[in-house]
């Protein structure tokens, strides 16, 4: 039974991570809290419906054109909205997410109304055995793909030139400049990675929470809580608090009722923010871009 | 034939004139000094020729080719490579990582692996530490970090912004001597901004002074060691 549920909230707690992980994406180039990451996920979830039902495309072929068309979105963002107010103080890059939130997810209600949907592809509850404990297939996969996911991001930001200039911009952006690096392409690859990283969470957690316009607030805040572990800076420190989260709400939901499952993760972040300020995982002092 | 010539650059921050009017010549394989007190504006010529700042008017000519204006990423591409003041070495990125950015524009993968195995001969402490991460390495070593990073452009020119700046004496003899190996070996042209003027008119053929963001001297190194003007009104040192 223990086995389970923190098996279970791994599962839950790596859909945190990617989110997670997006958040520092952008933050760590762009000082930017975007608020908005949760809704390219939303937008994802809907066109993954339209993909599925009206095109009749196949699971995969869905999964890919979501992806690309929150890479679109993630980009489109970044140039048009952010762009013009990147040199800003965090303030208004904050607030223009914001602004960035409310537009998504009113176009989402107009477009595609403000009830929930059910997304065509059902959750997998066919449990199978790991480790001896039990966990359904859907869980499962989300473990994987989230698993490869991370993996793909580690090797593009440790073996590629792209991503070793990704942590060069974040490190320095004038020095990486002169090196020839094009910092403003950089920035926008940022914003389009934190689409493609939505993409995933987006048909992931469909089949789970169903889709509509605020499908994504709660797990936001619970990927920004996880993003804060980690100093909003440290992938590691990110991914760590999110696995903490997952399995922390699942033991709560578990032991001591459901009703205690969303505030383990603000409770956390209390204590975290009590004792160790800077985040889990220590990150140097950074100076201000 | 690949010198430079820089001739009336202005240049701007907002309102603050950094540069009214700078004039200076950098043969092929020579090593000229751009010495001047803070703020006279060395910093700013540097980056005028990188690309970093855009003069407003005046002509830089690089190769017989206009090149004032240009993006970093191009004129780095034509082999100018500039070594910032302050090192500023990628600390959360691996020394061999640091050099790899240094050689951005390039795609010679056969070039830039060799170009990373002399720097490293160069500086064998740099091989012995290319794991660690560039925060963490002493300041003589970030310097040696920051000069192997701009050779990583594979440059003709190579400027560098105060190398000796916060190092022990015994160092910066060092890095004076590799200086004036790699123009040797290189074929390289160096173009050297520094306080510590005994030392760069030592290694250097030809100097200027720059004072309130124009060129007030200039001279061979040994004319401008015997000026006592150099000294007095522009460096305020004796
Ligand atoms: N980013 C900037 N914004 C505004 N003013 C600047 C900036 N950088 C330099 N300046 C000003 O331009 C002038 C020339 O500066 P520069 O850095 O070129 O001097 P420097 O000769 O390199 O001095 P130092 O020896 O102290 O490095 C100075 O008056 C300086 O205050
Ligand atoms: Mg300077």
């Amino acid at each position: 039974m223990l086995g389970q549920q923190i098996l279970s909230g791994l599962a839950t707690g790596s859909l945190y991570a990617l989110t997670a992980i997006a958040v520092v994406v952008v933050f760590r180039n762009t000082r930017t809290i975007n608020l908005a990451q949760g809704d390219f996920a939303m937008v994802g979830a809907f066109l993954g419906i339209i993909f599925l039902k009206e095109w009749g495309m196949n699971y995969f072929a869905m999964l890919a054109l979501v992806v690309l068309c929150c890479m679109a979105l993630g980009g489109f963002v970044e140039r048009v909205v952010m762009r013009p107010v990147a040199e800003s103080d965090w303030l208004t890059l904050f607030t223009t997410t914001i602004g960035v939130y409310y537009i998504l997810h009113g176009m989402a209600g107009w477009i595609w109304g403000r009830d929930t949907k059910a997304f065509p592809v059902s959750f997998e509850a066919t449990p199978v055995e790991v480790f001896g404990a039990l966990i359904s297939k859907g869980h499962l996969y989300n473990m994987a793909i989230a698993l490869l996911i991370g993996g793909v991001l580690w090797t593009f930001f440790t073996k590629t030139k792209q991503g070793i200039a990704m942590r060069a911009v974040t490190d320095d952006p004038e020095t990486a400049y002169l090196m020839g690096i094009p910092v403003k392409f950089i920035v926008t690859l940022t914003w389009v990675m934190a689409g493609a990283i939505a993409g995933f969470i987006g048909v992931l957690m469909a089949p789970i929470i169903y889709v509509s316009p605020e499908m994504m607030d709660e797990i936001l805040i619970k990927g920004y809580v996880a993003a804060v572990f980690g100093g909003l800076y440290s992938f590691r420190g990110a991914v760590i608090g999110a696995l903490m989260i997952g399995v922390a709400e699942n033991l709560a939901g578990g032991y001591l009722g459901s009703h205690y499952k969303t505030s383990v993760a603000f409770v956390m972040i209390v204590v975290l923010l009590a004792f160790r300020p800077q985040g889990l995982v220590g990150i140097q002092e950074r100076r201000e871009i | 034939m690949s010198s430079l010539i820089v001739e009336n650059i202005k240049a701007n921050y907002g309102p603050i004139t950094a540069l009214k009017d700078t004039s200076l010549v950098v043969p092929e394989k020579a090593i000229v000094t751009l010495l001047g007190a803070n703020g006279a504006g060395k910093s700013t010529t540097l980056k005028c020729i990188s690309g970093v700042v855009k003069p407003v008017s005046g002509s830089i000519t690089w190769a017989n080719k206009e090149i004032g204006g240009q993006s970093p990423n191009s004129i780095t591409r034509k082999g100018i490579a500039q070594v910032p003041e302050g090192r500023r070495i990628f600390k959360d990125l691996s020394v061999t990582e640091n050099l790899e950015m240094g050689g951005y524009t390039r795609s010679d993968r056969a070039g830039i692996e060799a170009d990373l195995e002399d720097i490293f001969e160069l500086f064998p402490r740099l091989k012995e530490r290319h794991k660690q991460l560039g925060g963490s390495l002493s300041g003589g070593e970030q310097q040696m970090l920051a000069i192997g990073r701009g050779l990583m452009a594979d440059p003709q020119l190579l400027m560098l912004d105060e190398p000796s700046l916060g190092l022990a004496p015994i160092v910066v003899s060092q890095i004076f001597e590799t200086l004036q190996k790699l123009v040797e070996e290189r074929e390289l042209a160096i173009l050297l901004v520094e306080q510590n003027m005994k030392m760069a008119l030592r290694v250097s053929s030809f100097g200027y002074v720059m004072r309130l963001g124009q060129i007030m001297i200039s001279g061979s190194s040994e004319e401008l060691e015997d000026n006592k003007e150099v000294y007095e009104s522009y460096l305020g040192t004796a």
